[in-house]
Parts: C-alpha cells; structure tokens; sequence
C-alpha cells in the first residue's frame, strides 16, 4: 500500500508540474528519483548484508564520471583509446549506463575484496578511506577537469527521444528507478537474498551450513556498487555535469542519510528517504540559508527516537535492522 | 634533489604525522574505552582552531589561545557526549555513524552561521616565526619544529599517563572490560565523558596548532578526520601505541611521496606528465600503504583483541 502510494505519488507531481508548465519541479522530482536509485543500491549492502558502507560516494561518481568522459569524448570528436585498439566516446544513454555499471562493479569488487578482509567499525573506515582515495585522484589527474570537473553541452540520448524535455527524461529515470526496484525486491527474496540476511544476522552459523559469508558480502557489495554506479551516470546527465563533488565523502554520507531517513533494509525505504530528503532540501533551502543544521537535528532525531525512519513510523513495525 | 631538502620533507611529514597522531589517539582511546565510532571528532577539531582564532584576536596571546583551544573543544566534548554520544554506546556502529555524521552538519553550519564563510587567520607566535638552523646547516620554521616537539611531548604525556596514573589503569581496564570496572565500583558514566572529553582536548588543540599553518575555516576537520582513520586502521583500532606509528607512517607517506613521486617519474617521462602522474599517484599513496597493511595484517599492525 505505502509503496504504491510512494510511486503512485513520484509519477503524479510531475505529470501535475507538466500540465502547469513547471519544470523546475519536474527536475526536481526527477532528482528524487535518481537519488532514491543510489539509496535502493547501497541499501543491498546496508540493509540486507548489514555493511555499513561509508564509501558509496566512490561508485555514484565512477559512474557520474563514466559519463562525462564518454560524452567529453563524443562531443570533442577525439577518441578515448587509439592502442591496442580504438574506441569512441558515445552520446548512447544505454552504453554508457552499462560502462558505469561495469566500471563500478569493478571498482567495488576490488574495494570489496580488501575492505570485506575486515568487519564492524574497520569496514566502515576503510570504505570512507577507499571512497577518499578516488575523490584525490579526481581532484589530482587534470586531463577530466581536476578540480573544476566536466560539462557536456547536451544530455545523452536514447533511441532520438528529445532527453532535454524534462519529462522525457524523468520517464526514463522512473522506469530504471522502477527496474531496479523489481530487481532488489526478486534479489531480497531469493535464496542468495535470505542468505545474505542470514548471514547479516548470524555469520557463524551462515558459515557452519557452508556458506562463506565472505563470498555472500562481496556479492551484495558488487550489487550495491553497480545499482549505485548507474545512479551516478544519470545523476551526471541531469546536470549535464560531473565533478569531485560526486565523489566526496559527503554525497557517501548523503546517500546513507537517504536509506536512514527512510527505514534500512526495507526496498522502499530509500525511495521515501530521498524523496523527503529532496523536499527537505527544498522547503528548507528555502527557509535559511544554513538548512543543514535543520537537516542535522532531524538526523539525529530520527536516530534517537525513530529508529526505523518513515517506513518504521508509519507502518509501525519495530527496526528492521538488527 | 639535494639531502638537504629530504631532511626538510622528512621533518614536514614528521610534523604532519606528530598532528595526526593527536587526533588519531582521541579517536582510538574513544573506541578502545567505549566501542563509539566518532565521526564528529573533526568537528571538536574545527572548534579548537575557531577557539584559538578568536581568543588571539581579542588577546594577541597565543598561548592564551592554546588554552582557550583546549578548553572549548573540552567542554564541546562535554556537552555533546552529555547530550548525545551517550545514548549512543549501546547502538550498533551505523546508527552512531548517523547520529555523528547529523553532528557534524549541526557543528559546520552552526559555525558557518556564527562566523561565515571566510576563513580566519591565527597568526603564529613572534618568538617562533624564524626558522632554526639545525645540524648539516639546515634551516628550518621554528614554528614546525616546535609542533613536533610538543606533538611528541603530549604523546609522552600520554603514554605515562595510560600506564602510571589511576585515570590510566581505569581506561585499560574499561578497554579489556566495560562491565566489570563498573562492578567494582568506578562511575563509568563519568569516565566516560573524561575520556571524551581528553579525546576532544586533543583534537581541539591538533586544531589551533595546524591553525596557524594552515587557515582557520569551516570543514577543515574532515580531511584529517580521515587521514586519522587510515592512521587507526594501519595502526590497530584501541592501540595508542599503534597510532602513533601509524601517524607517523602515514605523515611520512605522504609527505615524501609528494615529493619523491614526481621526481621518480621524471626518471622515465617527460617532466611534465611526470608532474602529473606522480602527484596523482602521490595522493593516493597513504590509501595504497593502507590497503598493503590490511593484506598482510587485516586487525592493523598493533590490533589485538579489542577490536
């Protein structure tokens, strides 16, 4: 009921903007939208693998900078690779979302590997000291920006849609916010998903019916990168834009807050997270300038107090977490 | 690429190391006594650099703003450990993650509000602004040497407290077993927010003494918050001992390989790709260190069974 009230209402506020001529709310939306992607992906690794990763910033931006330079690439007529072999940047929405889950996967089975050698508060560390690493290199390696990061003049496309109309492109985002969601949900209940909860409950016992939980973490980890990843790429697109920021710690603790606002290990959790966190952001952007110390208190109250987020308030269930 | 210089960088990377080490020490002797993963730690940081800007401002003492560093971060430990962190101790690591990460918003705003965005200055003292000349006819800033000296003498201070002093047997004991010292009749509750509390002290005076070389400003604690995390994680979570030899590793690293990385380039490129190269490379360095030591040493080099 509450999930389908949620997505009920992501789809109308647009459409509504639409018929009234606002697109600044459609794009507002649509950030909603793409963030609650980002939150649905580190959700596989918090909530149901129960790994607090602190380091997510690394695949939301990989996948935010697999765009801009493919696109840099296209919209400059220079080619990425000439040896061993040539490839072109593109301006195809489909590769490059498929070059940003790749490269993100990548990079999370190899921080994966090395941060999963370790657990508890070693972890979370770790995966913010790995995201950090990828933020410095950003900022360090000029031939993308540097510092100042890269702009495309135009968003990629799919099949000759117009990307720059809103609406398209929050279509587009709804139905990838709508697959992932379908893919998460068959994941959390499939064997590997009960194992991997089970594994988040009770390591050694997940060990002593012979499954490694190690195996089992890294798994959901590379999942939760790459759902994360693709994110990232759509993010970049909307801004037409990609840069450092992406890749910071912050945005790592930004997409966490999304997962919390909204109630961990629940599918649609994030969903809710970042559509609140969006309107927060807005009403109280709007209200003063220094609206992350509002942002702050609410955090803290809703770790304080309501400890399984919106989901836990209104449906009423105790924490999901455990 | 002359000796001279090495010794130079090598004193720099020992100062960076000695800095971290302040920070990395309260954070592991947080964890180490009440199992809180602490991220608001750079916040207590920023207030001690703020606290000293603005009492040298009014007194021109900088001393005095020492002083004031280490009494503000304190008493911010105090009343956030009061207020918060407590409640935290009994939760498990995201929902303290949650809770210090809100504080961090709260602590960087707030003072963004109270002081704005421009940076502030905290001038170094006139007795420390030359430069020394050391043995091989080095010269070298007084002021980092002085950081050294007086990282190295907190650090002493610290050890001799941890193993002689009655405060210090209580944080070894509350490390090996929380319930058990409160058994035996210590108020742990109060123990608690003085470990807190020194952790603070620690960081707010890492804060002013970095303050003078670097500019005073909103966000400064985070990118040494963490640079002291990769500290803990080479050096062994709830290990002093292991702190320092990770500041120490890690300011090394990365100070030398700023410089080193470059020039090692240069031998094989052209210079200016070298430049490049090198100082990518260089940043990520002290990551690359710590993911060597994760390989072979998965619980840090000093880690032991308290982690």
């Amino acid at each position: 009921m509450l999930n389908a009230a949620l997505l009920l209402g992501l789809l109308a506020i647009p459409l509504w903007a639409w018929i009234v001529d606002e697109p600044f709310t459609i794009t507002l939306v649509t950030r909603a939208v793409i963030l609650a992607i980002a939150g649905v992906g580190l959700n596989v690794a918090l909530g149901l693998g129960g790994l607090v990763s602190l380091g997510h910033a690394a695949f939301f931006g990989l996948g935010g900078y697999a765009m801009g330079i493919l696109a840099y690439h296209a919209q400059t007529y220079t080619p990425l690779i000439e040896v061993p072999f040539l490839i072109e940047g593109t301006k195809s929405m489909p590769v490059i979302w498929l070059v940003a889950i790749a490269v993100s996967a990548l990079a999370a089975l190899a921080i994966g590997a090395l941060s999963l050698r370790t657990t508890g508060v070693y972890f979370i560390m770790i995966t913010l000291a790995f995201g950090q690493m990828f933020y410095y290199f950003a900022i360090s390696w000029p031939a993308y920006g540097g510092e100042d990061g890269l702009s495309i003049y135009v968003r990629n496309g799919v099949a000759g849609l117009n990307m720059m109309d809103p609406l398209t492109f929050f279509a587009i985002c709804y139905a990838l916010l709508l697959l992932v969601l379908f893919i998460v949900s068959r994941l959390a209940a499939s064997p590997f998903g009960l194992m991997l909860g089970a594994a988040r409950q009770n390591p050694a016992r997940v060990e002593a019916v012979g499954q490694g939980p190690y195996r089992l973490y890294l798994t959901a980890f590379v999942i939760s990168g790459a759902i994360t990843g693709l994110a990232g790429a759509l993010f970049a697109d909307l801004n037409r834009f990609v840069s450092p920021v992406m890749l910071s710690w912050q945005t790592s603790g930004e997409i966490m807050v999304f997962v919390i606002l909204g109630g961990v290990g629940r599918v649609f959790g994030p969903v809710a997270g970042a559509a609140l966190f969006i309107a927060l952001e807005h009403w109280l952007g709007g209200l003063s300038d220094y609206w992350h110390i509002y942002l702050g208190a609410i955090l803290l109250g809703v770790v304080l107090f309501a400890r399984g987020g919106i989901y836990g308030l209104i449906a009423g269930r105790g924490v999901a977490h455990d | 690429m002359s000796l001279i210089l090495l010794v130079e960088q090598a004193l720099n990377g020992l100062q960076l190391g000695v800095m971290l080490f302040l920070m990395a020490a309260g954070l592991t002797l947080i964890f180490g006594v009440m199992g809180l993963i602490n991220l608001a730690h750079g916040s207590l940081y920023m207030v001690g650099a703020f606290a000293a800007a603005a009492v040298a401002g009014l007194t021109g003492s900088f001393l005095l703003a020492l002083v004031a560093s280490l009494a503000a971060a304190a008493l911010a430990g105090v009343i956030v450990e009061m207020t918060v962190i407590r409640r935290l101790y009994d939760r498990d690591h995201l929902d303290q993650v949650l809770a210090t990460f809100a504080l961090i918003l709260i602590f960087s705003e707030g003072t963004r509000w109270f002081y704005g965005s421009v940076p502030l200055y905290l001038d170094r003292p006139e007795w420390l602004s030359g430069t020394v000349t050391l043995p091989l006819g080095i010269e070298y800033s007084a002021y980092r040497l002085a950081l050294i000296g007086a990282g190295l003498a907190v650090a002493a201070g610290l050890f001799w407290m941890i193993a002689r002093t009655r405060l210090g047997i209580q944080i070894r004991a509350g490390e090996n077993d929380r319930e058990m010292i409160g058994a035996l009749g210590v108020n742990i509750s109060a123990l608690y927010t003085l470990v807190f509390a020194l952790g603070a002290a620690l960081a707010g005076l890492a804060g002013a003494l970095i303050g003078a070389i670097q500019s005073v400003q909103v966000g400064m604690g985070e990118p040494v918050l963490i640079l002291a995390f990769v500290v803990i994680v080479i050096g062994g979570i709830g290990s002093i001992k292991g702190a320092l030899v990770g500041a120490i590793l890690v300011g090394m690293t990365d100070t030398l390989g700023r410089v080193l990385l470059p020039q090692a380039f240069a031998l094989f490129m052209d210079a200016s790709s070298a430049t490049t190269a090198g100082s990518a490379l260089a940043s990520m360095a002290i990551y690359l260190l710590m993911a060597g030591v994760l390989l072979f040493r998965p619980k840090g080099l000093f880690g032991g069974a308290t982690a």
